[in-house]
């Protein structure tokens, strides 16, 4: 009866196997770069010996470009996993409650009343600020229903009208680098991304990953519906307020500081569940490593992919990430 | 143990009355059926008792304390509910359906125990689909996840348990095997309500019966007294062959009576 079966086995060697992948990406995330260095400037510089411009591209270009997309990757991957469990639909990600478009929205607002020249910090702020002003809205649309169709209704409200918004941005731009810059940065990238990136992402990332991975036992219990979720003790109510809190926190936090980046979110829970027993809970750790790890090598193919004007981030997940979706799909033959 | 009390029951969905005066008073150690034609207000009244929908006149008690003040938790390991139909929304092995069922005694972030595992084991023997527990829930024979979805209840370990319609989907064989399994957690002390539409079932394995109709009360007591046949017509507009010739009444529903339904 407690015989060690095959799968079990794959659900042993899950979370240390993608510990190991996590650890390797960031590995070359610091190491790669267009600007190749030996071993010995590399270790140099992150010990603090090194010469100042081994110094200058790992420590002040290279690590905090690498925190930022294990940040925001790790909760692109934990949000997905939270909101599929959570809406029980196998599409939810991140974008579905209008969080993303509504920090992708105040991003845009930054950038064309060009407060984001002003201070470097307006951006980041105007962009949570607006997350948050989307989650307000979605409690004002949802009212008290907890049915999870009523939530995904009005986030697609929330999130069409925050779209409105962007693209009102780019066709009132006052110049076509106004409109370039807004198109850039929707994109998607964590190029040049400072410490103080980080330092901007890291609060909002750790406040709504536990507010997220604390869940994992009400999102078990949804997976025999509201009623039979209530009856086993759960505060649906209280759920649905610390999910909504943490994706607007989380993911606003990391939008601010990655542009929008897709596909992270829908993929990562699908590639981990095969691995799990499938229950909601069981993916949520898992596909915040996953999801640190995938964004992070995507970044370090943008980097070592030659192209004449410089690839996006979001632009590599989605041509990454749909081949290796429908694979994935095919393989399962089932969707979830 | 577990008593539920219900004083004048009032529940209003959508701005109408679904139940309206409903009192009994609801004692440990006995199988109750709820029985009632469709739309009478059976499901509920039984959701009302678990404290999903709200009472709008009269009040139920648990354990002499007002459902609304009982924490969910609390309410939770006091009561199990195995909810009508088969909603399940992921792909889950059978054994890790029945766990759910210990999640009322988990804190956040804790794994089950080995209490845990013996209450899914027990649970699982006791609603026959130990063999089926690496089976994908989901890929199950209705009758089969019916099973499961029981034993995920039993595995709550509760003094209490709520079945709507266990019996829907199940074949004869199994709709025995549950209803004395619903009769021995009975007997074992626990209080078990169960919604029931086959009328032989709730007759032979009920120690009392609670027939509704349109919301309100018709009959309450046991089998023998409350399925009369003018109540069977009064009710469900039918007429029935009842023999009366064992310790239970066996019923057999006959025609419909007072509507034409026969096609064109």
């Amino acid at each position: 009866m407690h015989s060690r079966s095959v799968p079990e086995i794959r659900h042993r060697l899950l979370l240390p196997g993608l510990t190991l992948l996590l650890l390797a990406a960031a590995g070359m995330s610091v190491a790669l770069g267009p600007v190749a260095l030996a071993p010995a400037r590399l270790l140099g510089a992150l010990s603090g010996q090194g010469d100042a411009i081994a110094h200058t591209i790992v420590v002040d270009l290279r690590l905090p470009r690498m925190l930022v997309g294990v940040l925001v990757g790790a909760m692109l991957g934990l949000s997905g996993a939270v909101l599929q469990g959570y809406l029980r639909n196998p599409l939810a990600e991140p974008s579905v409650l209008g969080a993303s478009n509504a920090a992708a929205l105040g991003a845009v607002i930054a950038i064309y009343f060009g407060l984001a020249e002003l201070h470097g910090a307006a951006l980041p702020i105007l962009a949570i600020l607006s997350g948050l002003a989307a989650l307000a809205l979605l409690f004002v649309l949802a009212g008290r229903s907890e049915s999870p169709l009523t939530m995904i209704l009005a986030g697609i409200a929330v999130s069409t009208l925050a779209g409105a918004g962007i693209s009102l941005a780019l066709n009132l731009a006052p110049n076509p680098f106004a409109a370039m810059e807004i198109m850039t940065w929707l994109l998607g990238s964590i190029e040049n991304r400072a410490i103080g990136h980080v330092w901007i992402a890291l609060p909002c990332v750790l406040v709504g990953g536990l507010l997220l991975a604390g869940c994992g036992h009400a999102l078990d219990a949804l997976s025999l519906g509201e009623d039979g979720a209530k009856s086993l003790g759960v505060d649906l109510g209280g759920v649905r307020l610390r999910i909504l809190i943490g994706v607007a926190v989380g993911v606003g936090g990391a939008v601010a500081v990655s542009g929008a980046i897709g596909f992270v979110g829908l993929i990562v829970p699908h590639l981990i569940r095969p691995f799990t027993d499938r229950s909601p809970s069981a993916i949520l750790l898992p596909s915040m490593l996953a999801g640190a790890a995938l964004l992070t090598l995507a970044d370090v193919a943008v980097r070592l992919i030659p192209t004449q004007s410089e690839l996006r981030l979001g632009v590599v997940t989605a041509f990454l990430g749909v081949p290796v979706f429908l694979v994935h799909l095919m393989r399962e033959k089932r969707l979830w | 143990m577990v008593t539920v009390s219900l004083e004048g029951v009032e529940v209003r969905l959508g701005g109408r009355a679904v139940v309206s005066g409903l009192s009994a008073d609801l004692a440990a150690g006995s199988l109750i059926g709820v029985v009632g034609p469709n739309g009478a207000g059976k499901s509920t009244l039984v959701r009302a008792l678990m404290g999903l929908v709200p009472v709008s006149g009269g009040a139920i008690r648990v354990d002499g304390v007002p459902v609304g003040a009982i924490g969910s938790k609390d309410m939770a390991r006091r009561i199990a509910y195995l909810p009508q139909g088969q909603e399940l929304h992921w792909p889950l092995s059978v054994e890790r359906l029945v766990a759910l069922g210990r999640l009322p005694h988990l804190a956040p972030f804790s794994r089950m125990t080995d209490a845990d595992s013996a209450a899914i084991e027990d649970a699982m023997r006791r609603a026959d689909v130990a063999h089926l527990r690496h089976r994908n829930a989901l890929e199950l024979s209705g009758g089969e996840r019916a099973r499961a979805l029981l034993a995920r209840a039993l595995a709550v370990g509760a003094k209490g348990l709520v079945a709507d319609e266990p019996l829907a989907s199940l074949d004869p064989g199994h709709q025995i095997d549950v209803m004395e399994l619903l009769a021995s957690e009975a007997r074992n002390g626990a209080l078990v309500i169960a919604v029931l539409h086959d009328l032989t079932m709730a007759a032979r394995y009920c120690s009392r019966l609670l027939l509704i109709d349109g919301g309100m009360p018709v009959a309450d007591g046991p089998p023998a007294d409350v399925l009369t046949p003018r109540r069977l017509a009064d009710t469900y507009g039918i007429s029935a062959f009842i023999a009366r010739d064992r310790a239970e009444p066996l019923i057999v529903p006959l025609s419909r009576i007072g509507r034409d339904i026969r096609p064109d």
